[in-house]
């Protein structure tokens, strides 16, 4: 059971932040943080499908998520659902074509160790 | 650096400061204000209009809005690990504000994090990717 919700959160997560990561640069680089424009960016971003369809994947992770804690410590929950440090690298690589140098697999790398060691 | 690079990583260090603060108080006053069990789905419901869960939900969704801004420029490889520094803040005010014990193992994991968090954030650029044009721009 905890493995199938370790499942779930890790696909949820990888595709609901590649999603949000597309979606936002579909819509372009934020340079203005007044109130009136935020809110009209909010209701260009209810229109883009991508950043739509993200909030439900993280949604379903955020629930998920929910449920492992009652069924597993914070202990195993935090490391083993930072392995989405990876999975979405490696889709930043491939699927957003980002410039992924081995100092940024080194980092994420360093990160996901460092946060086993955190939560052990 | 040129002044645009220059331009991005501060603000991108600005709203990365933005994103883990937000994350960090908001899991806080979370799971302060989360009772001991959640015996039915409504109890889900009802929950969230405890004031500190309130105060928890609406720093979450600060978090969501930083980070979907700070997307929309950095790359998300640059801030999925320079974001992680988190992990430490938590680990640190658990420290200070609840004097928690931190082992020997746990020094070594906030060491290896910050080590990840320095690596990216000192040794690449935010953004790798080539920006469309924004609708209506000139070409």
């Amino acid at each position: 059971m905890r493995w199938m919700l370790v499942g779930v959160i890790v696909a949820a997560t990888t595709v609901g932040e590649v999603l949000q990561a597309m979606g936002m640069r579909r819509h372009g680089e934020i340079r203005d943080f007044r109130p009136g424009a935020i809110g009209r960016m909010l209701s260009v971003l209810a229109r883009n499908w991508m950043v739509v369809a993200s909030v439900v994947a993280m949604a379903v992770s955020f629930f998920a998520y929910l449920g492992l804690l009652t069924v597993a410590e914070l202990s195993f929950a935090v490391p083993a659902t930072a392995i989405t440090c990876v999975t979405e690298t490696a889709l930043a690589k491939y699927v957003l074509n980002e410039r992924v140098t081995w100092l940024r697999w080194a980092g994420a790398s360093l990160v996901i160790f460092g946060v086993a060691l955190v939560s052990a | 650096m040129n002044s645009e690079t220059a331009r991005l990583r501060w603000k991108t260090w600005a709203c990365a400061a933005v994103v883990v603060a937000s994350n960090v108080c908001g899991n806080y006053f979370l799971k302060s204000g989360m009772p001991a069990e959640l015996a039915t789905p409504l109890d889900y419901i009802t929950v969230l209009f405890r004031p500190t869960v309130t105060l928890g939900v609406l720093l979450l969704i600060l978090w969501l809005a930083s980070r979907m801004a700070l997307l929309s420029w950095a790359d998300l490889s640059y801030v999925l690990p320079v974001t992680s520094i988190g992990y430490v803040l938590v680990a640190i005010a658990g420290k200070v504000l609840l004097h928690e014990q931190i082992s020997a193992k746990r020094w070594a994991g906030i060491a290896l994090i910050m080590m990840g968090v320095a690596l990216v954030s000192g040794g690449t650029a935010p953004q790798t990717f080539v920006p469309e044009p924004a609708p209506g721009a000139d070409q």
